[in-house]
């Protein structure tokens, strides 16, 4: 069940170039009930930057309270957050969608984790949860450069980490997707940039696949038709499904990306 | 005693604050963070003969003090809305405006008579207003002759009173509404959003897939304001007034420009539970500027005045 809160921010560090973790601790992290649910921050409380901002949950710990997400310092909005000090309150909604099926892996089995850039982020609580059910987790995380690199140490706790650099500067030179092609697995999880999922999905239609997708967003609650996608089975009809409240992560060929 | 009861044509309001079609959906969302009693009314998403998909993706971009949304009219179809969500709505002690879409006269016609018989359909608002279709919408909205036979033909079926909903997209709105007055409307509601565009900075493309959208939040306000002011001076019918609604004090000016209640829209997106805030905040700030009740604050913009002659011609 979601909720509106004023959450305390714990921390908040930069921990690459324009990239942020926030800590905060609220309530409504009792409420989160799989990784890859998102929530939506009101940057200030004035009317303006007026809509509110959706963000992963990166990671959350309900004994402490705290979820933790990560962001890049892009727009307005995002830089008003980057500013806000421990302390300082935070309007919260959530948590807010579907997040990822961990039960769709057994212990003994593989699970692929590919990110891309801030795609990264909702795959950590990912990692952690299914690393500690005993599901093997191998995890490809591409970047734009060398600079923007975070939490490789993070993710290389619970598994084989493979990084990319879009411009080479750092590990691999090219697209997650360059790297997946060498991996076996069998079941894949990503988050990232659209044509990076539209290549997975392509690619990898035989396995097992859920995709995290993001869209513009009104309500963030499913009531202002803002979010819709084209359900895979009716292209040119009017099914559809919501990225904020059926999604954002939907199976592979569910909807049409 | 309330301070906040408001009558309107088919339309007894414990309050006259109400959240604006399309931005609330059908309800169901806001329900899970409070009780939709406590509203005074609820317009409910655009509903079209046939189910529609909308436009294409993004929807929205944000503006300064504002968003502009090309949804498209998206909705479950009349069938659904009838057979599902008026239902649904009807656990709640709130009378239902639902908002009436279509492309051609006879789809109007079609929703109208069917919508309004439904129990908690106490009002029907005409929207002939919405920027966000190729067809239909724009013509209705901006010809005062076809929109006052559009009305015409929509009272005809209709069994509760019939509110029309004005697009600001017009040079002369007084006009528009005159003409519906004609017609028979029974209320007006207003404003509708206003057409605007915004660029990617990288691409220089628009941002919307529609390339144009309707542009709504605070930033349109002034424009709502004086849009109501010259309207509630020229014609005889009740307005709810919607534009960048916000706050208790928004609500008061509403009231000062010639409105008898108010639609709040973008704003539950910005905080869901703006409605009862705006219900709860609005009596002590009418305490505190001096009103017994809430009708004392209508059209005390232009009552006070000699009212323009020009909108009295
Ligand atoms: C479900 C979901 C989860 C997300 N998780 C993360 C995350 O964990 N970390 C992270 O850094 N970013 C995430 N994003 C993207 C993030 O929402 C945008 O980067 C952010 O809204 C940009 O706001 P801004 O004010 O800085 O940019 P501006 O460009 O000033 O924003 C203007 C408007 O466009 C919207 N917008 C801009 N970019 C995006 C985008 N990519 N997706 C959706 N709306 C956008 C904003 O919300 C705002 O309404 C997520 C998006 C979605 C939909
Ligand atoms: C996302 C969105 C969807 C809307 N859909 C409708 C609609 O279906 N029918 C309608 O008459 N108006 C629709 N509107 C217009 C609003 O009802 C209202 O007239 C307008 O947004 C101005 O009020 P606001 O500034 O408080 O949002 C929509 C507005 C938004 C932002
Ligand atoms: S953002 Fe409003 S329905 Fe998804």
């Amino acid at each position: 069940m979601m909720q509106k809160e004023f959450c305390r921010i714990i921390s908040q560090t930069e921990i690459a170039e324009d990239i942020f973790e926030l800590s905060v601790k609220g309530e409504l992290v009792s409420q989160i009930n799989a990784p890859g649910q998102f929530v939506h921050i009101r940057v200030t409380d004035r009317w303006g930057p007026l809509l509110r901002r959706p963000i992963s949950i990166s990671s959350f710990n309900k004994a402490t309270k705290q979820l933790t997400m990560i962001y890049r310092k892009e727009g307005q909005g995002t830089a008003l957050l980057a500013k806000m000090v421990p302390g300082m309150e935070l309007d919260i909604l959530g948590p807010l969608g579907n997040g990822f099926p961990i039960e769709e892996v057994s212990s003994g089995e593989t699970a692929l984790l590919v990110g891309g850039g801030i795609g990264v982020p909702p795959l950590y609580e990912l990692s952690k949860q299914l690393a500690a059910k005993g599901c093997n987790v191998i995890h490809v995380l591409g970047f734009q450069t060398k600079s923007t690199v975070f939490y490789e140490q993070e993710f290389l706790k619970n598994g084989e980490t493979y990084v990319a650099t879009v411009d080479g500067t750092y590990a691999a030179k090219g697209f997650v997707t360059d790297v997946v092609d060498r991996l076996r697995f069998d079941c894949i999880f990503a988050c990232g940039p659209t044509p990076m999922l539209k290549a997975l999905e392509q690619h990898y239609s035989d396995k097992k696949m859920f995709l995290s997708l993001e869209e513009r967003m009104g309500c963030g609650i499913g009531a202002c038709f803002a979010c819709v996608c084209k359900k895979a089975d009716d292209p040119l009809g009017v099914s559809y499904k919501k990225v904020c409240s059926d999604g954002p992560v939907f199976r592979a060929g569910e909807v049409v990306i | 005693m309330s301070r906040l009861n408001v009558e309107l044509p088919g339309l007894n309001l414990k309050n006259p604050i109400m959240p604006a079609s399309g931005c609330f959906g059908f309800g169901r969302e806001y329900s899970q963070f409070y009780d939709l009693s406590v509203l005074g009314a609820i317009m409910i998403k655009a509903t079209t003969v046939e189910p529609r998909f909308g436009n294409p993706t993004p929807r929205v971009a944000e503006t300064d003090a504002g968003m502009l949304n090309a949804i498209g009219l998206q909705n479950p179809g009349l069938e659904k809305v009838i057979a599902k969500e008026l239902p649904w709505l009807s656990q709640f002690d709130v009378p239902i405006i639902a908002n009436v879409a279509g492309s051609l006269e006879e789809d109007y016609v079609a929703v109208a008579s069917e919508i309004s018989k439904a129990a908690n359909v106490h009002a029907l608002e005409l929207n002939i207003s919405c920027p966000n279709v190729k067809t239909g919408g724009i013509a209705f909205g901006t010809i005062p002759e076809v929109a006052k036979q559009l009305t015409r033909k929509v009272k005809e079926v209709s069994e509760v009173p019939v509110y029309v909903k004005l697009s600001p997209n017009v040079t002369n709105i007084v006009e528009m509404a005159k003409a519906v007055e004609e017609g028979g409307a029974d209320g007006l509601t207003m404003i509708n959003t206003i057409v605007g565009m915004r660029l990617d900075l990288k691409t220089g493309r628009p941002i919307l897939a529609n390339r144009t959208g309707g542009l709504s939040g605070p930033a349109i306000k002034p424009v709502a304001i004086r849009m109501i002011y010259e309207v509630s001076q020229a014609v005889s019918l009740p307005i709810i007034g919607m534009g960048g609604v916000q706050s208790a004090e928004d609500v008061v000016e509403y009231f000062y420009a010639g409105a008898s209640a108010v639609a709040v829209g973008t704003a539950n997106f910005v905080d869901p539970f703006v409605c009862p805030t705006i219900i709860e905040e609005l009596p002590p700030i009418l305490e505190k500027l001096g009103f017994e009740h809430i009708s004392e604050c209508k059209g005390r913009s232009w009552k006070q005045h000699e009212p323009f002659a020009h909108y009295r011609a």
